[in-house]
């Protein structure tokens, strides 16, 4: 129960004054309870947990990671600096 | 798909592992805090692709294994009475209380059955208003927010017919607990990326700096927890002891505010037992006096409920990192996911079970 996976809002709507959403799980769509992320809107990727999203995927950090992940080079420039 | 695929790239892992074993110069310790990244770390096999003096220590991250048998218990006396609609995430099922499980229960006719969202079991409440609902619930900061939200929404509703049973650990406490205890080799820590998402991470700074250990709030995609375990071994090997985030994407340092409010609205902090563990001070959630009434364990008179684990199980020392699954004489033959003795072999969370998963034997 506790693995919480991304998502992405495909719509947003109020159920007697609770704020849900319909999101999107790589193809697979539930309704979710927005209440906690009241800045999200249709398009936003969010983290959902047992039906309730708790953080919103920051789309420039998730690029701004990856950037930096893809630019290690394996400890290779160390490597040669000891002649190895 | 996205934000996902890419955190799983094979070749950005290896350049990450080679990292890995450029940085780390001697032996040491981390433990993973949360059972999610437990999955990963085994199912992936990274703990064996790291250098050899690196170890990963399984913490206690898995709330269905940290549930104490007690409440299992109390949940199934619940369970049992007639008037009772018992609900539940699916992963309580099958937990071994000490004579049966919710599942051999419902098999015999109670009536328990699997929600996805504690709001389901309010909507549950709604629809049968001539039957008591209890929701069991359990979990760490991550499902708080959505407990919390059920009862206030049960209450807004004015549904006297909905209940809680609460089950709730907070991780900080639990991490306090593992580095007092005298047994502890753990020397840094990735801290559980969706705790930290509900609650930040200013919690771990006294923590980091009083015990001088390294805490990276970590993600749980393959490429999240190599750059975890990357960041960790940087920081042991500088002589740092900081808090750093290694999930940007999706955890600010204030966390989910709203989240945070809710919860502590519907709860207040007080003393649980772990599972395995024992009882840690400041270590769980429970109603708060505005909302005793939703509270299932006076409602039905369970409270004084005691019990007793399997006597084979080392799930206590598993969970604190001092022993591995492999070491249980009872793993893989007396003990299965099919046939578990103990919580750690239920939920696919569970460190037995991810061991047992990957098919890793007693003898390696
Ligand atoms: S293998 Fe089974 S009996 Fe042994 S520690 Fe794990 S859950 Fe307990």
């Amino acid at each position: 129960m506790c693995l919480g996976i991304p998502g992405r809002i495909i719509t947003t709507g109020h159920d007697e004054g609770l704020r849900m959403g319909v999101v999107d799980f790589g193809g697979v769509r539930r309704d979710v309870c927005l209440a906690y992320v009241p800045e999200c809107e249709a398009g936003d990727y969010v983290i959902v947990h047992v039906g309730f999203a708790i953080s919103r995927v920051d789309e420039e950090e998730a690029r701004r990671t990856l950037e930096v992940l893809r630019a290690l080079d394996g400890g290779q420039a160390l490597a040669g600096e000891l002649g190895q | 798909m996205k934000y996902l695929d890419e955190y799983r790239d094979p070749v950005v892992a290896r350049r990450l592992l080679q990292e890995i074993h450029a940085t780390a110069t001697r032996p040491w310790t981390i433990m993973e805090v949360c059972g999610g990244q437990t999955h990963t770390i085994v199912r992936q096999g990274i703990d064996e692709l790291l250098p050899d003096g690196l170890r990963m220590i399984h913490g206690p991250g898995c709330p269905v294994c940290v549930t104490p048998l007690e409440l299992i218990d109390k949940a199934l006396a619940i369970a049992a009475r007639p008037e009772v609609i018992f609900t539940s995430y699916g992963d309580m099922l099958r937990v071994p209380g000490s004579h049966t499980d919710l599942l051999a229960l419902k098999a015999r006719g109670a009536d328990v059955r699997v929600v996805y969202s504690p709001v389901d079991a309010v909507d549950l409440a709604r629809r049968n208003p001539d039957r008591q609902v209890v929701f069991f619930a359990v979990g760490f900061e991550t499902t708080a927010p959505a407990n919390a939200m059920a009862v206030l929404r049960a209450d807004a509703l004015g549904l006297p017919n909905f209940g809680i049973l609460v089950s709730h650990v907070l991780v900080p406490p639990a991490m306090t607990a593992i580095l007092e205890s005298p047994a502890t080799r753990v020397q840094g820590f990735l801290a559980a990326g969706h705790v930290c998402a509900v609650m930040g991470w200013t919690e771990y700074e006294p923590l980091a700096a009083r015990y001088r250990v390294p805490v990276v709030v970590t993600g749980f995609e393959p490429l999240d927890l190599l750059e975890g375990i990357l960041m960790t071994v940087r920081q042991l090997e500088e002589g740092r002891h900081e808090v750093e985030n290694q999930y940007a994407r999706a955890v600010l340092r204030s966390g989910n505010t709203a989240a945070q409010d809710a919860i502590r609205r519907v709860f207040i902090v007080g003393d649980r037992t772990w599972r395995g563990i024992g009882p840690i001070p400041g270590s769980g959630l429970h109603l708060a006096p505005a909302f005793a009434a939703y509270d299932a364990e006076t409602r039905f008179g369970v409270a004084a409920l005691t019990a007793r684990e399997h006597p084979h199980c080392v799930a206590g020392e598993i969970l604190q990192g001092t022993k591995v699954p492999t070491d249980c004489r009872a793993y893989g033959t007396l003990c299965t996911p099919r046939t578990p003795l103990g919580a750690p072999m239920v939920s696919t969370e569970g460190t037995c079970a991810a061991f047992h998963n990957a098919g890793r034997r007693n003898d390696t």
